[in-house]
């Protein structure tokens, strides 16, 4: 299984950020850089959920939000090493919509669960494989990384 | 200009994270880019030739499918092109 690795400043806000939201999905992206073990990440992005149609189980991120993140990424040195999103009272687990909607190869998916208003589990899950065809999510561990 | 590249693409850019071309167009910055890196090609445009549902592609902070000329739009050496890939998904429950 591989390893993603996250500050625990960054792992307590994107939960925060679902609790914040809920019952409507949050969403942002992860920022961080490659190693040989996988991402690293060191910050996050918040986003606004443009599927206010129906935000209590669909998210969608602006792409030209995410144009804007990618570019104070970049300043930052940093690249979009993924997405989080939460799953209100639903368990954190990708489901057939977050995969036919995933298109970021080789980048991790994090998904927490928000029950009644609280964060509970937190998973992580990477889009591999190599084309829109063979694309499959493989669950990660989390590594939070304690400040220090 | 410069094509900032997204991380996904990155692999079949060369690891590159952005590319420099001199194309007048957006259309001919992307045929530029796929004509140094191949195997981008499949991973943007579908097999009619026209760029994949969920690649977007941003001119400096504009849609491109929303601009008047769309692809024909003319570009400048500090022009921006963006390719980023859509995000959504959700319990869809």
């Amino acid at each position: 299984m591989s390893v993603l690795r996250m500050t625990r400043a960054v792992f307590e806000a994107i939960r925060a950020h679902g609790e914040e939201t809920y019952p409507h999905e949050c969403c942002g992206a992860l920022l961080g850089t490659s190693t040989d073990a996988g991402w690293a990440i060191a910050s996050w992005g918040q986003a606004g959920n443009t599927r206010t149609d129906s935000a209590h189980n669909r998210y969608q991120i602006a792409p030209l939000e995410l144009v804007k993140i990618e570019r104070e990424a970049r300043r930052q040195g940093l690249g979009i090493a993924g997405f989080y999103h939460s799953h209100p009272d639903h368990p954190a687990h990708w489901s057939t919509t977050d995969l036919e909607e995933a298109h970021w190869l080789g980048c991790a998916y994090v998904i927490t669960a928000v029950a009644a208003g609280k964060a509970t589990v937190t998973n992580s899950f990477l889009l591999a494989g190599s084309s829109e065809e063979d694309k499959r999510f493989e669950q990660q561990a989390i590594d939070v990384e304690e400040p220090g | 200009m410069t094509i900032f590249i997204p991380t996904p693409l990155r692999p079949y850019a060369g690891g590159k994270d952005s590319v420099e071309v001199s194309a007048t167009t957006i259309a001919g910055a992307l045929a530029e880019l796929t004509a140094a890196h191949p195997e981008l090609r499949k991973h943007l445009f579908n097999a009619e030739g026209k760029l994949r549902a969920f690649v977007n592609v941003y001119l400096n902070d504009e849609d491109v499918r929303y601009l008047p000329a769309k692809e024909a739009t003319e570009v400048s050496a500090a022009d921006t092109l963006s390719i980023i890939p859509s995000i959504a998904g959700g319990t869809g429950n």
